[in-house]
């Protein structure tokens, strides 16, 4: 039995009757509420997401499905706008923002028959790596609460108790992310820039898809980086995220970076034999930082194809040392340019400062933004200056040609897909994480998950197994530009030999119903 | 004292003529009740991408190849940087590093004297064209304290040329811009009517001694009309000539014309020594048009400008109206830019000589003394005109056919002004003013006068 899917579990009970989708929705809504701890959720919807239910009912009812999406309740990451539904990216400056249009991925998924049940929480503006910098505060790992992690962890006093060891869901996307992992929903959207997708799917134990940049329309996302900016799919099973792939790919005429050519849906192949595959281990990839634990999963993972018959070889990424550093020049300078908007004078936070126009923009970029989006601001300004550009931004951006070109040689030398680590280390504890800050924090996480976004490639986490502290950890595969197809059917296929266990969390047994199966895990470790 | 030459160079901007902007669908209005013609995009809401306006890439294509210039097979949009309430998104997108035509050149006329009665043609180099976003417009309310900022013009898609400083005085760039003004509205890419923002012109204007290098130039902006440009162009190199001669020195600094003053002003320090932060716009791809030879065979046509095909349908440039004008109808040169000068005169000259028998060099005459004179007079445009091509072709009539001297011609003219709706014939009639034809009636009418002048016919004949 595999682990709970829309594609093969809930759409079936639906078209079946076993379930309706107001009942599903109502659990899940409740299910959200027990776990508010977690702090996944901004802004629930129950009100429009029972509306959308009672109307997919009516549809199940008459025979008439919109698809396999139908009824089935998801979530979407505060930085999407949803028309009528608060859109605040964790920040003061959109609280209280309601955007009168839908994102496009949005409306693919209500025009689908989605159930929509709710913003998700993240880092302020999509900026960081633990989904704990955003003004509604820190998300929480669901993981800290589950058995798995529970019987691993030793207190360290009697004085402390559970609450102070939890740890985070990493980020940007943190909130889908643990809205996932925790079963309130059955696939969430996220963003991913430099990682923000894949690194809390490894963290949260759940699938994290990066498409290929192009493939899916970024209307109405919020943008950090609009030339690394991709929508992101969060779902439990690789063929739940090859589904939610299949109903948001295509062109669309509102994002002129979207790829005209016909996008066709594709049903994933169960791949049986994996003998005629050839996959690449970057050495790059083992960096500084990565731990014992993950470095020996790797590796099992490689021996794992190549005792299935594939062509396991060690490639060369040589410029992957250089990305961090050339994404933060990157990144700063389209960060700066795209906050220009925010003046408080259409739309979100306005200061009550009122001397002059200027002295007006400074008070509410002050009060709106926090010190990460600010400090990222006057860094991306600072390469933008005249003097700088030559030495900054046009230098990265070569840089940033010779990443992308170090993954065309890799492929064009008969490479399908890359498998790499996607974090260092399995999640940490709010309270270490909270050590350093911001910039640091993402310099070290984003490094197996951002160069991918240099290049625009496809990637994705495949939850893999548990740590000695009994935490999630996912190996990433990386795929050529728009073969998605071939990525997941890889992903698929690891998937079901690894077998990552079900999150064993006593909120969820409480809401549990027949619709769940119980898995019988055979642990990869 | 050492001769001056003066230097100017201009910034146009001409507002494209389309339905919708340059990149959202809003549409371009004028005058339309403060933001109603906004679009999502248009405000900077966030999450919004540009996509742009096939008709204003065509409408700057045209505009480049009636300029002659290279059109770049690719060009790209870029971000230009600074903080104002009229500019939602805190940045302007346009064409910095590469913008869509270069390289092109405008010839116009001018008169040597005042009388129009001989032209001589100047030629100013094109630099470039670019394609960029309008900002909004601020009104600033001083008894409120407050500004009012209308987002309908926010958006709209623009047409930088860029004339190179070789120009050398306030006629010069007047007729330069003229002429452009013309180019744009036969071709239909910009309506160019200075009046209602859609032409906008800032001057560069230096000034420097013969041999020596450029002076420091400065900008003069706030030029609402034609008659303003030459004045604020004269004023500004007087007013430079005058500061050099007396041992001051020149700011390179933005002026603005004050049109009640007749003068330039240093403006408030709105924009300094601004950096822009050029950036790449990163959400819209390079710009490729294509040619008949470029152009793939599967291509959909719907997203493809075809460079070849846009230049096979231009229209005849005002250039070659007025050769064609010259060639037809026999008449001057300056004729032709007169008629082409006027809006609708060309019309009325055609329409008059088709329905005449006289010469349109004679014709020409009346439009162009006549008619137009009593048009300024009156201030009426031509399709205000009270005396329609019909009318006047019947008044000429009656010039040709000798049934009238043009003495009797002006009379009836300004009878017809009157738009009494009286004929020509019938004021003739009432006024008595027929040639007489009869050769009796004429003999009679002359021995009556000799009759009654006997003593002076006698000294004649006595000699």
């Amino acid at each position: 039995a595999q682990v709970e899917g829309l594609h093969f579990q809930v759409s079936a009970a639906l078209r079946e009757g076993r379930v309706s989708p107001a009942e599903l929705c109502q659990r899940c809504l409740s299910l959200i509420k027990g776990t508010k701890f977690l702090n996944a959720y901004i802004t629930v919807a129950e009100e429009t997401a029972l509306r959308q239910a009672e109307e997919s009912e009516k549809r199940y009812r008459r025979g008439q499905p919109l698809g396999v999406l139908d009824g089935i309740p998801v979530a979407v990451k505060d930085n999407f706008n949803t028309a009528g539904i608060e859109t605040t990216c964790a920040s003061n400056m959109l609280k209280g923002y309601i955007s009168p249009y839908n994102a496009t991925v949005v409306q693919k998924l209500l025009d689908q028959g989605a159930v929509l049940l709710g913003k998700t929480n993240l880092d302020e503006f999509a900026m960081g790596s633990g989904s704990t910098d955003g003004v509604f505060g820190p998300v929480r790992n669901p993981w800290s609460y589950s058995r798995q992690y529970k019987e691993k962890s030793v207190p360290k006093s009697h004085s402390e108790d559970k609450e102070s060891n939890w740890v985070i869901t990493g980020g940007s996307s943190g909130g889908s992310a643990a809205a996932v992992s925790s079963f309130t929903c059955f696939a969430a959207l996220g963003s991913d820039t430099g990682g923000s997708t894949r690194n809390p799917a490894a963290h949260c134990g759940v699938v994290g898809l990066k498409p290929t940049y192009g493939l899916i329309s970024r209307h109405g996302l919020i943008p950090l980086v609009n030339s690394m900016d991709v929508p992101g799919i969060l779902t439990r099973c690789v063929d739940d995220a090859a589904v939610v792939l299949g109903s948001l790919a295509g062109h669309d005429p509102k994002d002129s970076t979207t790829i005209q050519d016909n996008f066709k849906p594709f049903e994933l192949p169960n791949l049986t034999d994996v003998s005629k595959l050839s996959i690449g281990i970057p050495k790059e990839y083992h960096a500084p930082g990565l731990s014992s634990e993950i470095l020996a999963l790797w590796s099992k993972a490689a021996d794992l194809f190549k005792d299935a018959g594939a062509k396991v070889i060690e490639v060369s990424l040589p410029h992957t040392r250089y990305s961090i550093v050339c994404y933060h020049v990157l990144c700063t300078a389209e960060v700066a340019s795209n906050m220009a908007r925010f003046d408080g004078l259409e739309y979100g936070h306005r200061s009550d400062m009122n001397k002059s126009t200027e002295s007006m923009y400074a008070a509410t970029r002050r009060e709106g933004f926090n010190d990460v989006v600010r400090g990222r601001i006057l860094s991306g300004n600072y390469f933008l200056l005249k003097q700088n550009y030559e030495n900054y931004f046009v230098k990265a951006q070569k840089v940033r040609r010779l990443i992308a070109n170090d993954f065309v040689k890799v492929f064009r030398s008969g490479v399908d897909v890359l498998l790499t680590p996607t974090t260092l280390t399995d999640a940490v504890p709010y309270m270490e994480f909270i050590k350093e800050d911001n910039r640091t924090r993402s310099a070290q996480d984003d490094v197996l998950t951002q160069a991918a976004n240099m290049a625009g490639l496809p990637a994705i986490n495949v939850p893999t197994a548990l740590s000695e502290r009994g935490l999630p950890v996912g190996l990433q595969f990386i795929g050529r530009s728009f073969q998605e197809k071939q990525l997941l059917s890889v992903a698929k296929w690891f998937e079901k030999q690894v077998k990552f266990p079900m999150i064993q969390l006593e909120e969820v047994k409480r809401h549990e119903h027949g619709v769940f199966q119980h898995q019988k895990s055979a642990s990869f470790s | 004292l050492a001769p001056w030459l003066p230097v100017v160079g201009l910034e146009i901007h001409a507002q494209i003529s389309s339905n919708s902007k340059l990149f959202s669908g809003s549409q371009v209005q004028f005058s339309a009740p403060p933001n109603s013609v906004v679009s999502f995009f248009d405000a900077s809401l966030p999450g919004t991408l540009p996509v742009l306006n096939r008709r204003c890439v065509e409408a700057a294509v045209m505009t480049g190849l009636a300029l002659n210039c290279s059109i770049n097979k690719k060009s790209l949009f870029d971000r230009k940087h600074y903080f104002y309430a009229d500019l939602p998104a805190g940045y302007q997108i346009t064409q910095q590093r590469v913008p869509i035509a270069v390289n092109g050149s405008l010839s116009y006329s001018l008169c040597i004297d005042n009388k129009m009665s001989q032209m001589v043609t100047k030629t100013v180099r094109i630099k470039q064209i670019q394609l960029e976003q309008d900002s909004g417009k601020s009104l600033h309310d001083d008894t409120r304290s407050q500004t009012l900022v209308d987002l309908n013009r926010a958006g709209v898609g623009l047409m930088e040329v860029v004339m190179e400083p070789d120009m050398c005085c306030g006629e010069e760039a007047a007729a330069a811009v003229r002429e452009l003004q013309l180019i744009l509205q036969t071709l239909g890419s910009s309506q160019a009517v200075m009046a209602e923002g859609q032409l906008r012109v800032d001057a560069n204007v230096s000034v420097h001694h013969p041999g020596e290098p450029y002076g420091v130039r400065t900008e003069v902006k706030n030029i609402n009309s034609m008659r303003f440009l030459a004045k604020a162009v004269d004023y500004e190199i007087q007013r430079q000539i005058e500061e050099l001669e007396n041992g001051g020195t020149i700011l390179n600094e933005t002026r603005a014309f004050d049109s009640k003053l007749g003068c330039t002003v240093p403006m408030r320090d709105k924009e300094g020594k601004q950096d822009y932060r050029f950036m790449p716009e990163p959400n819209l791809p390079p710009l490729i048009l294509y040619d008949a030879k470029s152009l793939p065979a599967n291509m959909n046509h719907q997203q493809v400008v075809n460079i070849d095909w846009i230049h096979e349908r231009l229209p005849d440039l005002p250039s070659v109206k007025r050769a064609k004008l010259v060639e037809q109808y026999g008449i001057l040169p300056e004729h032709s830019f007169t008629l082409l000068n006027e809006d609708g005169l060309t019309e009325f000259f055609e329409n008059v000589v088709k329905q005449t028998q006289m010469k349109p060099k004679k014709v020409i005459g009346w439009i162009l003394k006549d008619l137009l004179s009593y048009l300024k007079q009156h201030s009426l445009t031509v399709k205000e005109s009270p005396v329609s091509p019909f009318l006047l072709a019947d008044l000429l009539n009656l010039l040709e056919k000798k049934q009238i001297s043009s003495t009797a011609a002006k009379q009836v003219l300004t009878e017809l002004w009157k738009g009494e709706g009286k004929t020509p014939l019938e004021i003739v009639k009432e006024k008595k003013l027929e040639l007489i034809q009869d050769q009796q009636e004429l003999e009679q009418i002359c021995q009556a006068v000799i009759d009654g002048q006997e003593n002076e016919v006698i000294m004649m004949v006595l000699g």
